[in-house]
């Protein structure tokens, strides 16, 4: 136990040592924080412009704006804790540097377990960026237009706690991928272009016929979104009936399990030469 | 201070896909002394230090350090200090950073790495990044970190590639001092001459197999000993080694005899009513290296 303790200690000065983790911040901050700013602009502008029935939400689907506004956190910031979890594996072996690393720790399940604990808890703090992001721009915005700000339902905080939790397992889900793709320009490439392209283009298929959108509930995303409870997706598209919260926790988690035991069989214990 | 443990291979195999990586290969090191294992480059050195440190499984055999595989060393970094490569370093990270990385794995005080950072030098350069490092400072710092659980067994790949002519002296010493503590030293090369004035005894392995181990004093008495001889008629000289039976090259000083005494090729000489011009026997450095690689084969060196 004491060496498992030790191994994720060591995980987290190697995320904290080099300067990718607070590049990344930085970055998942500026894109939520612009996202959610220039969302709640748009809802305020048009809330103004034209007369909703009194108790008519703005949005399409229904629900609040600024559960939408606020869930960008997690909704478009994803991204980032899966880049860094990802990035915390392929780096070992980018840099060689699993040769030390199994040295300190010959047990490799306990460097892996080490990694996950700590990118789940990096995720955690994404979640907390992406919050600062999302609610730190949005919420001002949506006052400044009059709008609803919901900060002081306990909904909302739940809603925030949700999204920690959705970017920690995040954090996890990219050190499994990390660790089933160990080269690193493939695991980014395969990340950015299916959450930034294979997976949006999938959800919005699989909500056109309803056996599809039964299927397309447990993309990762779309299992994010149920996680949290608040989805672009449904806004734009409507369709189809979303996980559970927990369902939505539990098939995220399913995904990172699954990647890491293949990834363990197949890149984890090889030979380090 | 903590006391050296023996090293010991077991009839230890390892197969990549089809290529024989190492072969069957037994040995032992032994605490006290300095151990060096030579063999040109591809003969397996790397392999066999990485199965004897739990980063390659071996195909057959075994690979223990004081009769406990390292996999299960109770305290790895404390019982053995290893440097393989010069590249095992995140370029964005520093020195320092990446020592406290893993003594924090191993569980090893934090105060000992401004210590290992003092002993080879590199206090001065700790906080920076070591993508900036030469191949001499990344050697130092792979030393810094075998040093850094104060172990009893240091096994060292190439420690000697890229250190400059103070460097490699420094590191001749240091690696005495170590095995006059009583610790194991284990230090391979490709080179006998990078190594013969720091080790007590050699494993020279060619082609993933053993194929000597003893003493410098052993190889250089080996079978492989010359007489060189000229004669300003150097071709009736090898006309009359030819009949003798002895064999023998043309080499720059004269015709070089495989042949122990050099009364035995005088006598030929004389015999044959052959003027000589010089006959001796060869220095004992290039007789080592000669027995070097005759033992590794000339094919090996790559």
């Amino acid at each position: 136990m004491s060496s498992f303790i030790a191994a994720t200690g060591a995980e987290f000065t190697k995320t904290f040592t080099t300067r990718m983790w607070w590049v990344l911040a930085v970055v998942a901050f500026g894109y939520v924080a612009l996202m959610a700013g220039g969302l709640a602009a748009i809802f305020g502008f048009t809330s103004s412009q034209s007369e909703l029935p009194e108790g008519m939400s703005p949005i399409p689907g229904g629900g609040e704006p600024s559960a939408l506004i606020y869930s960008f956190a997690s909704s478009i910031g994803y991204v980032f804790p899966v880049l860094l979890g990802a990035l915390a594996v392929t780096n070992e072996f980018r840099h060689r540097t699993l040769t030390p690393t199994f040295l300190a720790t010959p047990r490799r399940g306990l460097v892996l377990g080490g990694k996950l604990v700590a990118l789940f808890v990096m995720g955690g703090v994404f979640g907390v960026v992406g919050v600062l992001g999302s609610v730190g721009l949005g919420a001002p915005i949506l006052a400044a237009f009059d709008l609803e700000t919901e900060l002081g339902a306990s909904d909302t905080w739940a809603m925030i706690g949700r999204i920690l939790l959705a970017m920690a397992l995040w954090g996890v889900v990219g050190v499994a991928l990390g660790t089933m793709v160990p080269s690193q320009v493939g695991s980014i490439v395969i990340i950015l272009a299916f959450t930034q392209f294979v997976e949006p283009t999938l959800r919005a298929v699989t909500m056109l016929a309803d056996w599809a959108a039964d299927v397309g509930k447990f993309l990762p995303g779309a299992a994010s979104d149920a996680l949290v409870g608040a989805s672009f997706f449904s806004v734009v598209g409507g369709g189809g009936e979303a996980l559970e919260w927990w369902q939505g926790g539990l098939v995220l988690l399913a995904y990172a399990v699954v990647f890491a035991v293949i990834g363990y069989l197949t890149s984890w214990k090889r030979d380090i030469t | 201070m903590p006391t050296g443990v023996p090293i010991e291979f077991q009839a230890v195999t390892k197969r990549f896909g089809q290529v024989n990586a190492v072969t069957d290969l037994s040995f032992a090191v032994e605490p006290g002394r300095v151990t060096g294992f030579l063999g040109p480059n591809g003969a397996g050195k790397t392999t066999t230090l990485r199965m004897l440190l739990g980063l390659v499984a071996p195909t057959s055999g075994s690979a223990t350090i004081g009769g406990v595989p390292y996999r299960t060393l109770e305290r790895p970094l404390a019982t053995v200090g290893a440097a393989l490569e010069a590249a095992s370093f995140h370029p964005g990270r520093s020195a320092r950073d990446h020592l406290r990385v893993h003594a924090q794995a191993a569980r090893i005080p934090a105060g000992r790495v401004g210590a290992v950072l003092e002993t080879v030098g590199l206090a001065a350069y700790a906080d920076r990044r070591v993508g900036g490092y030469s191949l001499g400072m990344r050697q130092r710092l792979g030393l810094a970190h075998a040093l850094l659980g104060d172990p009893g067994v240091l096994v060292l790949d190439e420690p000697i590639n890229g250190l400059d002519p103070e460097g490699i002296k420094w590191i001749r010493t240091f690696l005495r001092a170590l095995a006059a503590e009583g610790r194991t030293v284990l230090v391979s090369s490709h080179l006998l001459s990078e190594v013969q004035q720091t080790v007590d005894e050699v494993v020279i392995i060619a082609k993933g197999r053993l194929v000597h181990r003893g003493t410098l004093a052993d190889l250089e008495t080996g079978s492989a000993t010359k007489v060189v001889v000229d004669s300003p008629d150097r071709e009736a000289l090898a006309a009359a080694l030819q009949a003798s039976g002895l064999p023998f090259d043309h080499g720059r000083n004269g015709l070089v005899v495989s042949a122990d005494d050099t009364a035995q090729v005088g006598h030929i000489a004389f015999a044959a009513g052959v003027e000589v011009s010089a006959l001796f026997r060869q220095r004992a450095a290039s007789g080592l290296e000669d027995s070097f690689l005759a033992l590794v084969g000339e094919e090996g060196s790559l």
